[in-house]
């Protein structure tokens, strides 16, 4: 237990702090290089918050509380320290690579937990309680993966796993019964399948890179011209209890972003400013912009009014949507209608329709309830297919890649097949960590491996 | 019936059942241990008898020959003096997995092996059906043969093969019998039925033998032998071995034999239902190829000598228990074969075997002490196996009656690790065979360094002569010089130096490399770079080759090092013998039933039970913590 180990300790997206919390030798080390303090001649006492900055090489990454803990009165009986920053994805995302920059190593699931178990920090009852959060656990996150399942990660990597064990497969064959007719495999085909794994787990880390859906939320677009009730939208579905909003500032002057999380579906919210603004500026810079945002979405939802007939700019604007998943919103349905719904039903077959009146609250239930049908049909079109959320995926998925990598080249080397075979296993274990298929050699770095991180 | 007078026939230290492969390691083991030892068998005309295949060897079981030498066992030592024809398999692969397999001429394994036997100090051969084994207070006390002798032992090891309860199926007629038309061992299977053992029936086959003069070898394609012979055992490295060796034949199959195998099938005992033990896939009879394959129009049929002073022929690959006059048919439709005249029929065998994981990894009964188990009766199939469980039996039995420590291989230390412990921790629901793809650190178990790992361990038990112990260390020392001399000879990049590498590789240095990293290029071998060496010792052909493998395999071996350190920390971790898991809170009652049944010795082993999961090895670790901080405490 040497190494120094780092995660964030609140779930992502849900809280309105985030906490970075860091265990072992160079804890307090690592929080001191990155922790600067307005005071002069800072010194950091036990157990105190310190405010100040994390800076980055003179850069910035936001405002914090930090705590520095000493051994052993801490939770895993090692040196801790604890910073608590600005909610929200970036901030606590930035200040955990920073600290893993400086040579923390990420934490595994539950692995603050099993320090203090192994750590003597957990008495027997303690102990006791933990078998059966592991079991509840292990119950829960199966639910979880079947979700999962359903056309994400497991899904994806179960395939790029298949793709190996075929070779090993084949290897085994050629090596167990050479004598039998079974075609030789060349280093050639095993290249081409390398190549094919290799490529679709880069396909996934990249996924992680461009950050979609579960991490940043389902890029949603509300589309709708001043007065439309756009406002009063957004402020409906934050009112609802099940929202928790971590707002972000904008980060152009003009889009609003606006992250949600219903029921467990993050939202990104953006209110395209470009549509919102005069004629002449949807004409000239607003335009592009808007084009940019609408490209980037995984869902529209768009807002008409009934009480006022289809213009052409609308019509304009609904045409830059069409190939997306939408949901279609006539608001003010209270009022007269002016409103020629056949255009939706020409143009938009597979688009939701919804009547609301947003002020009197009708609809946002129906609203809500189409999201999630939608998320969890997977009806939406994401992006990219499968979205890699997950650190800890992301790095197995690049220790697989980097293991591929070195594959290739002794296969280009021509080493011998049995030798190849034990790049691929490595390869395949590695992906076993995500789908939880690998027998890992060690088990201790696996136990509590059903715990949330941190507690 | 003479069922209740028996006499006192002798006080022993340990009775081995059985002559076979697994029986006659057991036996001679256990005698070289200084046990006084007695080997039964139904016929002393059946020791060692080969009576499938006329091979040892080939992959992974080649790997189990040499580990079984390497602890000085008997298995290569006898090949050597009866093989006739030699091959080096998987050439064309890395060279861990390379593999001996030789032609063995059967009668004179059989006679080398009972000359040993009969030679042993310590050991009595005879020949003897035993019917019945005593236990008292849970312990091996006696056996009783047919005849009514009662013997008194320590220890007994049972290594039946396919003898206990042996039935003979050909076609619709079937018979009680041993293999190879011996008697069967029927009144040990009644008796240890009625002691409660669960038997169950596993099934194996074997293809006809039929007379050289009727076949037509013309049309088929010969498979000499190697012209440079390497022997099984380290004590023969080396050694010039002045043999003439015999060919073998590769044929195929045709559609017409298959279709006759089609139209019979309602006629194969296996297929009509009659056969219930379970047969090996990796070993299937034709008409399970013909079924399973239908796509296929041949398949492969080797035909092999049985031995230099007999005309009968063994024909790989079509073992079949269809009756005999559909045989001869199918025969006849393999190309070459149409004259053929049969010598002995195929048939398949059924035979009683225990549940292995009834076994201590010691091959020892978890509930009756001293009473051990090897070989076919363990599920296993092969002569490999059985030698290799034999030996690991014997040994133990050994260790036990001299009250010494058990004798375990892990599945890091060699092939037989890996078989015993997939035995006794999975069990098995076909005849189990070595593969090389059983072995997760097969890089590391090679069938070249087989002496380098085993050797001490050998001679620490006592099999191993201090000749042969003091010979593998000599091994050892000139490959480690010779690799540390390898680093120290810096090759510069003269044009000299990249002529001859461009010679041999189509490459060149442009820096200084010691020849050690150059010799990573897969170009270059030891060997061919000597002109490049000047001042290189004239070393052993095995040392040789051991010091190029290190070489190239140096980046993977590490690799495997460090799995193999991470399962040594698992294995390490030791579950106490009298844990009850019914106490455990939160393990899932699959995995109670499961680790209840095999009582694995540590958490490796638990693992690898199959219905034990990760989230129940992590219960079981914080089980074992609480007891660990419990007894500090007490």
């Amino acid at each position: 237990m040497d190494q120094t180990i780092a995660a964030i300790s609140t779930a992502v997206g849900e809280a309105g702090i985030g906490i970075v919390r860091l265990s072992g030798k160079d804890a307090i080390n690592i929080g001191k290089e990155i922790f600067k303090s307005n005071r002069k001649n800072f010194e950091f006492e036990n157990k105190k918050l310190h405010y100040g900055h994390i800076v980055d090489d003179k850069k910035v990454l936001d405002e914090v509380l930090i705590a520095f803990m000493k051994a052993p009165n801490t939770y895993t009986r090692e040196d801790m320290v604890e910073i608590y920053s600005h909610g929200g994805i970036i901030p606590v995302k930035k200040i955990l690579e920073l600290c893993l920059k400086k040579g923390a190593r990420l934490a595994e699931k539950g692995e603050f937990t099993k320090r203090a178990f192994l750590n003597g920090r957990l008495d027997l009852t303690q102990a006791e309680a933990v078998i059966d959060i592991i079991k509840a656990k292990s119950e829960k996150s199966y639910e979880v993966s079947l979700k999962q399942l359903e056309g994400s990660i497991t899904k994806e990597v179960l395939e790029i796993q298949d793709i190996l064990v075929k070779m090993m497969a084949f290897i085994e064959a050629n090596i167990d019964f050479p004598e039998d007719e079974i075609e030789e495999i060349s280093h050639k085909e095993l290249l081409e399948d390398s190549k094919k794994a290799k490529e679709r787990i880069k396909r996934l880390i990249d996924s992680f890179e461009r950050g979609k859906i579960l991490r940043d939320g389902l890029n949603t677009v509300i589309l709708g011209k001043p007065n439309v009730g756009k406002s009063s939208l957004l402020n409906a579905i934050l009112n609802e209890n099940r929202a928790i909003v971590t707002d972000i500032p904008g980060t152009t002057r003009d889009i609003i972003e606006e992250y949600i999380n219903i029921d467990g579906i993050p939202l990104k919210l953006v209110d395209t400013a470009g549509i919102r603004e005069t004629e002449d500026y949807v004409e000239k810079i607003g335009v592009l912009k808007t084009k940019e945002t609408l490209s980037k979405a995984d869902l529209i939802i768009a807002l008409f009014d009934v009480s006022s007939p289809l213009t052409e700019e609308d019509k304009r604007i609904m045409e830059l949507v069409k190939d997306k998943k939408t949901i279609i919103m006539l608001n003010k349905s209270d009022l007269e209608r002016k409103l020629d719904e056949s255009y939706f039903k020409v143009n938009f077959p597979n688009a939701r329709v919804i009547n609301s009146s947003i002020t009197t609250g009708v609809g946002i239930d129906e609203l809500i309830d189409t999201i999630k049908d939608l998320f969890y049909k997977e009806d939406v079109k994401i992006e990219s297919d499968v979205v890699l959320n997950n650190i800890r995926h992301k790095n197995m998925l690049l220790k697989a890649y980097d293991t591929l990598l070195e594959l290739e080249e002794e296969i280009l080397k021509n080493e011998p097949i049995d030798c190849l075979e034990v790049d691929i296993k490595s390869a395949w274990e590695s992906l076993g960590e995500i789908t939880g298929q690998s027998i890992s050699e060690d088990i201790l770095d696996k136990i509590f491996s059903e715990f949330c991180i941190g507690k | 019936m003479r069922d209740n007078i028996k006499y006192n026939a002798g006080e022993y230290d340990c009775v081995v059942i059985g002559a076979g492969h697994a029986g006659v390691e057991a036996a001679l083991a256990s005698a070289r241990m200084g046990l006084k030892t007695l080997i039964l068998t139904i016929s002393l005309d059946a020791i060692s008898a080969l009576s499938c295949n006329p091979n040892i060897g080939g992959t992974g079981k080649g790997h189990l020959v040499r580990e079984i030498d390497a602890l000085g066992g008997e298995m290569a030592l006898n090949i050597d003096k009866s093989f006739i024809q030699s091959r080096m398999l998987n050439l064309s692969k890395g060279p861990a997995v390379h593999s001996l397999r030789v032609q063995a001429d059967k009668k004179k394994y059989h006679t080398e092996m009972k000359k040993t036997l009969e030679n042993e100090p310590n050991l009595t051969l005879k020949q003897a059906e035993v019917v019945d084994i005593i236990f008292e207070n849970n312990q091996v006390k006696a056996v009783v043969t047919r005849t009514g002798a009662v013997y008194n032992t320590k220890a007994c090891v049972v290594a039946t093969g396919t003898y206990l309860g042996g039935r003979v199926y050909i076609g619709e007629v079937n018979f009680e019998s041993g293999p190879d038309g011996r008697f069967p061992s029927i009144m040990l299977s009644k008796a240890m039925k009625q002691k409660g053992f669960f038997l169950r029936r596993m099934k194996t086959g074997t293809p006809a033998r039929v007379s050289r003069d009727s076949i037509d070898f013309s049309v088929m394609e010969e498979q000499p032998g190697d012209d440079e012979i390497i022997p099984f055992s380290f004590m023969n490295m080396g050694k010039e071995f002045d043999i003439k060796q015999v060919s073998c034949y590769l044929t195929y199959t045709t559609e017409r034999a298959h279709e006759i195998i089609r139209q019979n099938l309602d006629r194969s005992p296996m297929f009509s239902g009659l056969i219930e033990g379970v047969g090996p896939r990796y070993c299937p009879s034709i008409e399970d190829k013909v079924v399973r394959f239908p796509e296929k129009d041949k398949h492969q049929v080797f035909i092999e000598p049985e031995g230099l002073d007999t005309k009968e022929m063994y024909v790989q690959g079509v073992s079949s228990s269809l009756p005999e006059e559909v045989q001869i048919e199918v025969y006849k439709n393999i190309k070459g074969l149409e004259k053929v005249e049969f010598m002995r029929t195929a048939y398949a065998i059924e035979y009683d075997a225990i549940d292995s994981t009834m076994l201590k990894r010691t091959l020892e009964h978890k509930e009756i002490k001293n009473l051990f188990f090897a070989g076919q009766i363990n599920g296993s199939s092969g002569y490999e196996e059985a030698a290799a469980q034999g030996l690991i039996a014997g040994i133990n039995a050994s260790q036990n009656v001299l009250g010494r420590e058990p004798f375990i291989l892990d599945r890091s230390e060699a092939y037989i690790g890996v078989l015993i412990d997939d035995l006794v921790t999975k069990g098995t629901n076909e005849p189990y065979r070595m593969m090389t793809s059983r072995a997760e650190y097969r890089l590391t178990l090679r069938q070249d360094n087989a002496d380098l790992r085993l050797t001490k361990k050998g001679y620490e038990l006592g099999l191993v002569s201090k000749e042969r112990y003091e010979k593998t260390l000599e091994k050892e020392r000139l490959l480690n010089d010779e690799l540390a001399r390898l680093k120290k000879v810096i090759l510069t990049p003269t044009k000299e130096v990249n002529e001859i590498l461009y010679s041999l590789s189509n490459s060149t240095i442009k820096t200084g490399i010691s020849l050690y990293d150059l010799l990573k290029r897969p170009e270059l071998t030891y060997d061919s770079t000597k002109a490049l060496d000047p001042d290189r010792p004239n070393l052993p052909k095995e040392i040789r080759i051991q010091a190029e493998i290190e070489i190239k395999y140096e980046g993977y071996i590490r690799k495997q090092m460090a799995q193999i350190e991470q399962f040594k920390r698992m294995e390490n971790k030791k579950i106490p013998e009298d844990i009850d898991y019914t106490k455990i809170k939160s393990l899932s009652t699959e995995a109670v039933q499961k680790l209840n049944k095999i009582r694995p010795e540590s958490i490796g082993q638990a693992s690898r039970i199959s219905g034990v999961s990760p989230a129940d090895i992590n219960v079981l670790l914080i089980y074992l913590e609480q007891l660990r901080r419990r007894t500090i405490s007490e």
